[in-house]
């Protein structure tokens, strides 16, 4: 996952509150491999009709190469669906801001590359104002925490652990590797101390 | 930081290898459960060249694809492939899979408790939301997307930020037709869908103390619809009855120094929480939600809120959801007609639950159709045992199978555009049981007061003169 500082780009107001993980990506498109890529099931049945034609009145349907979202409450809630992310990431999403978002889409969204930026409501407030009338450059800068709308500055909030991993594309699995021997010796002490802590191998 | 610590505090230090400066700690992971949507992760997996860190401790289950009808018969392609993925990822790793025929196989948060897999004392991960229901026995339990689910099976380890803490505390009785279901819509309407979020929730008080396992676990497992990525309740001896004998649990001396050790998992007295909430039993209702989101919730006597009066943050999220779900403001919740009704999930599909739905139904036939999936194959065989399943098909259900069914509808199990539902499962999100589907979450012996009525109905006077 590669690594990014700022972004640049068409903002667009999503002005829907609890815009969960099941109208992210229906589970019926679940079982398809990540490679074939995501992005056509990006909030597939709000977009589309029953035909799955792409429905003229939704704000996604009538602007091309968004790549930011600005969304009500409690974004991404419910499911821990990481296919929610990957549907926003293949269609060029980079980041999402929004008051408040489901934990765990947070750290599937970070573990992506995907910023879920949270504003506070006077914050959001002026954000949907400055986008009402249409999408909108917005930068952002995860070093500094803000976001510029034209000429106005904002604030975002972001866990210090996810900016790191954000700005440095890290891979967990490298490095927790490097700390192999301190796993080793919890691991060993656990078995010492707790061994019922380890399923009953009998039956 | 004082002396005085709260089950959280002590379950996280339990686990904690490291802790790094940014305060997001590295945590041991001493389960890990793994079913068919887990596809992404092992594909991770494999991409990298990695191994199953620790096979012994990771358990696969075929639950969310699972038919419910016909098994064994020829299934969808897809279907087919993802439960054949599961199985050849179980097998080159070395993982003991409760596949479609096994006879203890079931919902992931129904079989671990139930086979004793999960127990107090436990960091337990899942790639599911509501792997939150794992905490009802004292374990410290949360649900986490793929990236996360390739990372514990290459190093049976988490990295996560230790969450606040809160408490909700109730007290008292709860009333006839009332149960943990009510408890959780109750909360998660006062409090909102975000009202958790960023924490993680210990249930107390009496009303939790008089609650069973089964109880316990339904409360738990709605933790994750009130935004709190674990729910919890401390183990104490209604927890050890529950798990002695258990397949997977501590046999012999490790069971004594298991009980010995659980014992000791609880909040101190003075310990302080981030947030602390109080509810009186007394006030809760049998409750059932009219909206798309958890939280758009009222008790069954009441009437289907004005957008108007609501705070306005909310207002409009509940003018779109009366339209979704096609009903008008100020009316009564009751009264609501329904076409179908599902009993189910990991939120309410265990045996008691089938019984308090079977209370009601006995004697009794449905207006509407509808089904009921058991949560596991050994609850299934107990509910057959018991005559429960008679009293569900007398009734007018259909008796199926176990898996998520259609509280999620990935096996086909889909309630078609524009019906509306009674479900006893966890989330009445648009398109949640279908594209169009139109859900009502509530207890499952509402669900049976559901489908008896062919209406939504206070299932309270269909208990009169009942044992419930």
């Amino acid at each position: 996952m590669a690594g990014w500082t700022t972004c640049t780009g068409t903002a667009l107001l999503l002005p829907l509150d609890n815009i969960d993980t099941d109208q992210l990506i229906p589970a019926r498109f679940m079982s398809a491999p990540r490679s074939q890529g995501y992005g056509s099931y990006l909030l597939h049945d709000l977009r589309r009709d029953a035909n799955g034609d792409l429905l003229a009145d939704f704000p996604l349907n009538q602007h091309d190469g968004v790549r930011i979202l600005v969304a009500g409450r409690n974004f991404g809630s419910g499911s821990s669906r990481e296919a929610a992310v990957y549907t926003l990431v293949d269609a060029g999403i980079t980041a999402v801001i929004a008051p408040s978002f489901g934990d765990i889409f947070s750290s599937n969204a970070v573990n992506n590359g995907l910023l879920p930026a949270r504003i506070g409501a006077d914050a959001a407030a002026t954000l949907y104002r400055l986008l009402e009338n249409g999408p909108t450059e917005i930068s952002i800068d995860l070093a500094t925490g803000r976001l510029h709308c034209g000429t106005t500055e904002l604030r975002f909030d972001l866990q210090d652990s996810w900016r790191t991993k954000l700005i440095n594309g890290w891979d967990d699995i490298d490095l927790t590797l490097q700390h192999a021997e301190a796993i080793r010796d919890y691991a060993k002490t656990r078995h010492s101390t707790a061994p019922w802590a380890w399923p009953t191998t009998a039956n | 930081m004082s002396g005085a610590l709260t089950l959280l505090d002590r379950l996280w230090a339990m686990h904690e290898i490291l802790l790094r400066e940014d305060g997001t700690s590295l945590l041991w992971v001493d389960r890990h459960l793994v079913h068919e949507g887990s596809h992404h992760a092992f594909a991770k997996l494999k991409d990298r060249g990695a191994q199953v860190a620790q096979p012994a401790l990771t358990f696969g289950i075929v639950d969310h694809y699972a038919p419910t009808r016909n098994r064994g018969t020829e299934m969808a392609p897809d279907i087919a492939r993802m439960i054949k993925t599961l199985t050849l990822n179980a097998e080159a790793h070395g993982i003991r899979l409760f596949d479609l025929f096994d006879p203890a196989q079931g919902i992931v948060h129904v079989v671990g408790p139930e086979q004793g897999l999960t127990l107090p004392g436990l960091l337990i991960n899942c790639g599911d939301s509501h792997t939150s229901t794992h905490g009802a026995l004292g374990a410290l339990a949360f649900g986490i997307g793929a990236t996360e689910v390739a990372h514990v099976l290459a190093t049976q380890t988490i990295w996560q930020k230790k969450p606040a803490a809160m408490r909700i505390t109730v007290e008292g009785d709860l009333g006839p037709g009332v149960s943990a279901k009510d408890i959780a819509l109750h909360w998660i309407a006062k409090l909102g869908v975000g009202g958790a979020q960023g924490h993680a929730v210990e249930y107390a008080g009496s009303t939790i103390r008089g609650l069973s396992i089964e109880g316990r676990m339904t409360l738990c497992n709605l933790s994750i619809e009130g935004g709190a990525r674990f729910g919890m309740v401390a183990p104490d001896d209604t927890t050890f009855a529950y798990l002695n004998g258990r397949p997977f649990a501590p046999k012999g001396a490790d069971w004594d120094m298991a009980c010995a050790a659980w014992a000791e998992l609880r909040t101190d007295p003075d310990a302080r929480f981030d947030r602390d909430v109080n509810i009186q039993a007394a006030d809760i209702a049998p409750t059932v939600t009219w909206g798309t989101s958890p939280e758009q919730a009222v008790p069954v006597d009441a009437d289907i809120p004005d957008p108007a009066t609501l705070h306005s943050g909310k207002a409009s999220a509940a003018l779109a959801a009366l339209d979704y779900m096609g009903l008008s403001a100020g009316k009564p919740i009751a009264g609501t007609p329904v076409d179908q009704v599902f009993i189910g999930s990991c939120t309410n599909g265990r045996i008691e639950d089938l019984r308090a739905a079977c209370a009601v139904l006995a004697g009794r036939k449905t207006k509407v159709p509808g089904i009921v999936s058991p949560g596991s194959a050994l609850i299934k065989a107990q509910a057959e045992q018991e005559g429960l399943d008679r009293i569900f098909t007398d009734a007018g259900l259909e008796w199926v199978a176990s898996g998520c069914s259609m509280c999620v509808g990935m096996n086909g199990d889909l309630v078609a555009p524009g019906k509306r539902c009674a479900s006893s499962t966890n989330r009445n999100f648009q398109g949640r049981q279908g594209r169009g589907a139109r859900t009502h979450l509530m207890s499952p012996a509402m669900v049976a007061a559901a489908a008896v009525t062919g209406q939504i109905t206070d299932v309270r006077p269909l208990l009169q003169g009942r044992a419930a």
